[in-house]
């Protein structure tokens, strides 16, 4: 029970950056704090007491496997992870050729 | 489950130095720490395959930050409802907080989850039906290969996305000379 409350402080970090600071760039490394925080709380639920990775073996139990569905969505997960940092600080980048900033509180003057 | 507190604690400790450094590069960098405790986490908990893939999407998301914010600082500006801004934030995190806990009360205790129906099938099945000997890598390629075909798709659009939005020539021909 500790530990899933740890990840939800985790989360709560990522979730302040997010909604307190004004660069964007702090803003894009709240969004991936909370998307470790999320990935990490899936292996949490599949996590089995004294069990094994989920790779079969000649001595292997099956009942002492941690359980592989939600590895195989955070596998996916983490790599959409990768493509959505990505085209952020690609937008970004473009807003501060722009506006010459990554206030957020500056960037509301419209400009052709 | 020591280690895997141990490992918690850090990761929260350089999250927090990440969001309240002043510097944008020392701020990059502790995310990337966070990033490696991930790994280590997933490490321990018995998921190889992603601690592998966490490792390398942690080296190149380090690095596109980097060029990011290089040159990039900014001045750091406390100027506006400052106590309004926190107090708010600060209450919709405890909001968030409370109700998180309430619905935690209803999950399996850690370390006994309880294998469903499709998890059963999977770790009984997998090896007799695809012939692979990693489950999770049946279950990605061969059980729900639809699901890597998409998120291929959606990689592909994020792609043509950054490319469309980092172009320097724009629609009329003449380069953007704002740089």
């Amino acid at each position: 029970m500790s530990i899933y409350i740890l990840c939800l402080i985790l989360f709560s970090v990522g979730l302040y950056c997010v909604l307190r600071k004004r660069n964007l760039i702090k803003i894009i490394i709240g969004i991936g704090i909370m998307e470790y925080a999320a990935n990490l709380f899936f292996i949490l639920i599949g996590y089995r007491q004294e069990g094994r990775a989920p790779i079969y073996a000649h001595d292997q139990v099956i009942n002492n496997m941690v359980d592989p569905l939600p590895q195989a969505v955070v596998l996916t997960s983490i790599v959409l992870g990768l493509a959505l940092m990505l085209l952020l600080v690609a937008i970004s980048i473009r807003i501060y050729e722009k506006y010459r900033t990554f206030d957020i509180t500056k960037i509301n003057r419209l400009k052709g | 489950m020591l280690e895997i507190h141990l490992i918690l604690l850090f990761m929260i400790a350089a999250a927090i130095i990440a969001v309240e450094v002043r510097d944008m590069l020392s701020s990059v960098v502790a995310v990337g720490a966070v990033g490696i405790g991930l790994s280590l986490a997933f490490l321990v908990l018995k998921a190889p395959d992603l601690a592998i893939m966490q490792l390398v999407v942690e080296i190149l998301s380090l690095i596109i930050l980097v060029r990011a914010t290089s040159h990039r600082d900014l001045p750091f500006s406390a100027s506006g409802r400052w106590v309004f801004n926190t107090v708010s934030t600060i209450s919709f995190i405890l909001i968030f907080l409370v109700c998180a806990y309430i619905s935690l009360l209803n999950l399996p205790v850690f370390g006994e989850p309880q294998l469903r129906e499709l998890s059963k099938f999977y770790i009984d099945e997998a090896r007799t039906l695809t012939g692979a000997e990693n489950i999770v890598e049946s279950i990605a390629l061969r059980f729900r290969a639809y699901d890597s075909l998409g998120e291929a798709t959606a990689i592909v659009v994020a792609t043509i996305g950054v490319l469309a939005i980092a172009r320097r020539v724009s629609i009329k021909g003449k380069a953007d000379d704002e740089r």
